[in-house]
């Protein structure tokens, strides 16, 4: 296994400068993530005007893999209908576990320097953390959502 | 004014004529390649590598005698139960305790912990007493008092730590006082590989008529300990770090503390007599060992002892210092590097952070290279905390370790800074 299909450039760039890394004024939902293992924490903000995420972004503190993934979701949700984002999320969770679904990695976009995840067990966890908080943030709020997602 | 000096740093005792390669050549597991790499073990503190006398000790036993212990009167019951109790006189051997009635088996230290806490602590503490515990401890010596402190009303007092990751000088003396009935301390800090001054303390603690419990899962691999000399209560540790089984630990207690504490859990062995009316315990050390006792582990358990005794401790102390010296002299000369944990007096655990990297993905990318470190908190999350950081990386030393080991960690955290270049 070659370091190079985890650490892809595209993920030591997005490490360094993470996108959308702030605190969102006037977000309409949010949702804390950590990862209890090696103590990942994240806090994601999702803006949704009626069924359409309109911004998104995130704080908080965590290795290059749980970064540069958060980093890549916020670009990659942002405009997504909450019916898109969770597609997204079904696939990702495929992608990232690895779990034998064949995934057109063309159509994942910067997404695919995630690809390289699935071989290192360790780390699913780290790249899977911002996917769980997603998810938990588009739950409707009618809907009783826990106050931290959590990779254990 | 402390009467706890801080600890000074031992001179290095020579280490002249000590025979790493031979040492070394006894553990199977290290004779491998990882990633196609040599393996680097370098997580010992969070588990250490069994010699070939420990597994044969195992699967002799599983082979040649597997039967139950103090219970049959046939052949097999009772050479099972003559080596299970033969490996309980090692350990009070390797310890120094007076008597193997004073030598409990558990599963480990987390459990040495919590019976001390539930059988001593629930009978004989009261709401109001006060457990001094320190800043970096291991969870497994804070959440089984933070449990019996909400069971009976507690207070917990913790002794802060410096920026080297000592106790700070005078705190324990200052938080001592009339209502302190216990005192919980690692021997060897797991996460900093600080050595407490844990004599004086427990004399200082006598003085105000607390009990001491030490935590020396980290110690005994690296140490001699000698618990009548140190007149600890209470010293708990687990076989696993100390190159036995896992699944198997020891409670050493004062015989006189163990005669006052009630059962902690109840079952088969641990009793005389059981009616219906009413039942009572069989003797010291059996009272505290409930069901069916993990018998290969203690077998295996007193293999480890012999393999140490054999080695030396004094001379695996003498090594391990010398190795530390060297790994940190080392790790300080790669860039962005900084240590967690700079007590002068140590054992050879080796925890750092480097500037803009996360913990986390260093341990990858050095298990790349062979190299087996741990990443994370290392169950100390207030440490973590008192440092300001959410992790570290930590290499920690055996006596079958090298300086070629230390030579390829620093390779391994060149190639972590290739990759984040």
């Amino acid at each position: 296994m070659d370091l190079r299909e985890l650490y892809q450039d595209v993920i030591v760039d997005h490490n360094r400068s993470p996108r959308n890394f702030r605190k969102l004024t006037g977000a309409t939902r949010t949702q804390e993530g950590f990862n209890p293992l090696c103590g990942d924490k994240l806090m994601l903000y999702l803006k949704l005007d009626g069924d359409r995420i309109s911004d998104v972004s995130f704080e908080g503190s965590g290795c290059a893999i749980s970064v540069a993934s958060a980093s890549l979701m916020s670009q990659n949700v942002k405009g997504k209908t909450v019916a898109e984002a969770e597609q997204l999320f079904n696939r990702m969770r495929a992608l990232l576990t690895g779990d034998g679904q064949e995934i057109d990695l063309e159509s994942l976009g910067n997404l695919a320097a995630l690809s390289g995840v699935s071989e290192y067990p360790s780390r699913v966890k780290c790249a899977s953390l911002c996917w769980h908080a997603l998810k938990a943030a588009l739950q409707p709020p009618s809907q009783v959502r826990p106050t931290e997602v959590s990779t254990e | 004014m402390s009467t706890v000096r801080t600890p000074r740093a031992a001179p290095l005792p020579t280490t002249t004529g000590f025979d790493v390669l031979r040492w070394r050549r006894d553990f199977p597991v290290l004779q491998q390649s990882v990633h196609g790499k040599p393996l680097v073990y370098l997580d010992n503190a969070a588990t250490a590598q069994k010699p070939q006398s420990v597994i044969d000790a195992v699967a002799r036993y599983y082979r040649e005698t597997n039967a139950n212990v103090h219970r049959g009167v046939h052949a097999l019951s009772e050479c099972a139960t003559a080596q299970y109790e033969a490996a309980r006189d090692k350990v009070r051997s390797f310890i120094h305790a007076a008597s193997v009635r004073e030598i409990v088996f558990t599963r480990g230290t987390t459990e040495s912990l919590n019976l001390v806490a539930q059988s001593y602590g629930r009978s004989l503490l009261r709401a109001g007493d006060e457990i001094i515990v320190s800043h970096m401890e291991h969870h497994s010596n804070i959440v089984p008092w933070q449990l019996l402190a909400g069971q009976l009303r507690l207070d917990i007092k913790v002794i802060p730590i410096t920026d080297e990751g000592t106790l700070v000088p005078g705190a324990y003396a200052h938080l001592l006082s009339s209502r302190t009935r216990l005192v919980a301390l690692a021997h060897v800090s797991n996460a900093l590989g600080t050595v407490n001054p844990v004599r004086e303390m427990i004399a200082l603690a006598h003085r105000h008529h607390a009990i001491v419990v030490l935590d020396g899962a980290q110690a005994v691999p690296h140490l001699p300990v000698d618990v009548r000399e140190l007149d600890c209560d209470f010293y708990a540790f687990s076989a696993h770090k100390m190159f036995g089984p896992t699944g198997i630990g020891v409670l050493y207690a004062k015989q006189a503390l163990l005669e006052e504490m009630p059962p902690w859990q109840g079952g088969g062995d641990m009793i005389r007599t059981v009616r219906f009316s009413g039942s009572t315990w069989n003797e010291l050390p059996h009272k505290f060992e409930a069901g069916t006792p993990h018998i290969a582990g203690a077998i295996g358990l007193g293999a480890a002892v012999d393999y140490l005794q054999n080695v030396g401790m004094d001379r695996i102390a003498g090594h391990d210092q010398e190795l530390l010296a060297y790994g940190t002299e080392q790790l300080l000369r790669v860039k962005g590097l900084k240590l967690v944990g700079t007590a002068p007096a140590k054992v050879g655990v080796l925890s750092f952070v480097m500037d803009g990297i996360h913990p986390h993905d260093i341990g990858t990318i050095v298990d790349q290279e062979g190299v087996a470190i741990r990443t994370g908190h290392h169950c100390a999350m207030p440490v973590m905390e008192r440092f300001g950081i959410p992790a570290t990386a930590r290499a920690s030393l055996a006596f079958y370790n090298t300086r070629d080991d230390i030579d390829a960690l620093v390779a391994a955290l060149g190639k972590v800074r290739e990759v984040f270049r």
